[in-house]
């Protein structure tokens, strides 16, 4: 059986598919932002993997083929952006203002906090690049002299809790407007919450692409500055 | 024949981005630059939307199942966390919110300003 489940190179991508069915149903039964399917999805392959003693590479082995999609998938984020081009131009200084703002707080926030903890200049530098993608944050991380591992784990649980949190979030600080959401959920969560975006709406899914974009390249401008700091 | 040829169309624009990647050298990834390429072709009107829309809707869709694979990986760097699990993810709740908070209030302050405000 472990044998098996060791070199299958379809088991890793049916138990995250089947792991996040489980997650859709228990996010229907109760509907709370705890039950998010994706959060429930990553702790119950977790839970498998550990029950059955296999290595997360052999996991990785069908889950890669799951991931391969992410470049894809995200360079289909332009179509809903292009349908929304007319929008983003009418809002230009409103979405400008919002990733901006967003995008400073998240370094000043950092900075804030990691001065209070008392982090080294290598655990500060780590955790700048926390809210946006990926791909762009290891650069930044690995560029700034931080420890990737670390800023691929903390932003993928800064998008997971961004996916988690934002409709509890919009209600708490009465965030209504559609461009503001999707901004909103991009420029904290990248492609993480940007799924949740979708969710919302065309317009939430649209901006938040967008912010994907233009915040992660402004982050990486800025982190330069801001690593100097610590 | 239609999946075929849009999931082929979107498989280059893939390829662009990775060709622009390794060339230009920016820590920009492969994926937003294909993203910023599918965006100029459309605009162009080298490419309609139709052409690509079926496909690139089903993977929007099934986007947050390719978190999945990441996610479980943080199993393995688990032991890199440990010494510093607490401050880390205090700082990572915080911040998080509060951009959320800030990105969504500064926008729509300015849009109810009538695009005429001042940021913030």
């Amino acid at each position: 059986m472990k044998e098996f489940l060791e070199n299958s190179v379809f088991f890793g991508a049916f138990i995250s598919l089947a792991a996040y069915e489980v997650g859709l149903i228990l996010k229907k039964k109760f509907k709370m932002a705890i039950f998010n399917p994706l959060l429930i999805a990553i702790l119950c392959v977790m839970a498998v993997l550990t029950l059955l003693n296999v290595d997360y590479e052999a996991y990785n082995e069908g889950g890669k083929y799951i991931s391969y999609l992410l470049t894809p998938a995200t360079v289909c984020l332009a179509v809903p952006l292009y349908e929304q081009l007319t929008l983003l131009r009418k809002n230009l200084k409103a979405v400008a203002a919002g990733i901006l703002s967003g995008v400073l707080t998240s370094l000043v926030s950092v900075f804030l906090l990691a001065m209070l903890f008392g982090f080294n200049h290598e655990q500060y530098v780590t955790l700048l690049p926390k809210s946006i993608t990926t791909a762009i944050g290891m650069g930044v991380s690995e560029e700034l002299g931080g420890i990737v591992t670390i800023t691929v784990a903390v932003i993928i649980i800064t998008g997971v809790l961004g996916n988690m949190a934002a409709e509890l979030v919009y209600k708490m600080f009465h965030i209504h407007d559609p461009i503001a959401r999707g901004l909103a959920l991009g420029t904290s969560a990248h492609a993480i919450g940007t799924a949740k975006a979708m969710e919302l709406g065309e317009v939430e899914g649209a901006m938040s692409s967008l912010a994907i974009v233009v915040a992660g390249i402004l982050t990486v401008a800025a982190a330069s500055v801001f690593a100097g700091f610590i | 024949m239609k999946y075929i040829r849009q999931f082929g169309i979107i498989l280059l624009i893939s390829a662009l981005g990775e060709g622009l990647h390794i060339l230009l050298p920016l820590p920009v990834p492969a994926s937003v630059y294909g993203l910023l390429l599918m965006l100029a072709a459309l605009s162009a009107g080298v490419l309609k939307v139709g052409q690509v829309r079926e496909v690139s809707g089903f993977l929007i869709e099934i986007m947050p199942v390719m978190f999945i694979p990441a996610g479980v990986g943080l199993l393995t760097s688990w032991d890199a966390l440990k010494p510093v699990w607490l401050p880390v993810t205090i700082i990572t709740i915080l911040t998080t919110i509060i951009v959320m908070v800030v990105t969504g209030r500064v926008t729509q302050a300015v849009i109810r300003k009538g695009n005429g405000g001042q940021k913030k």
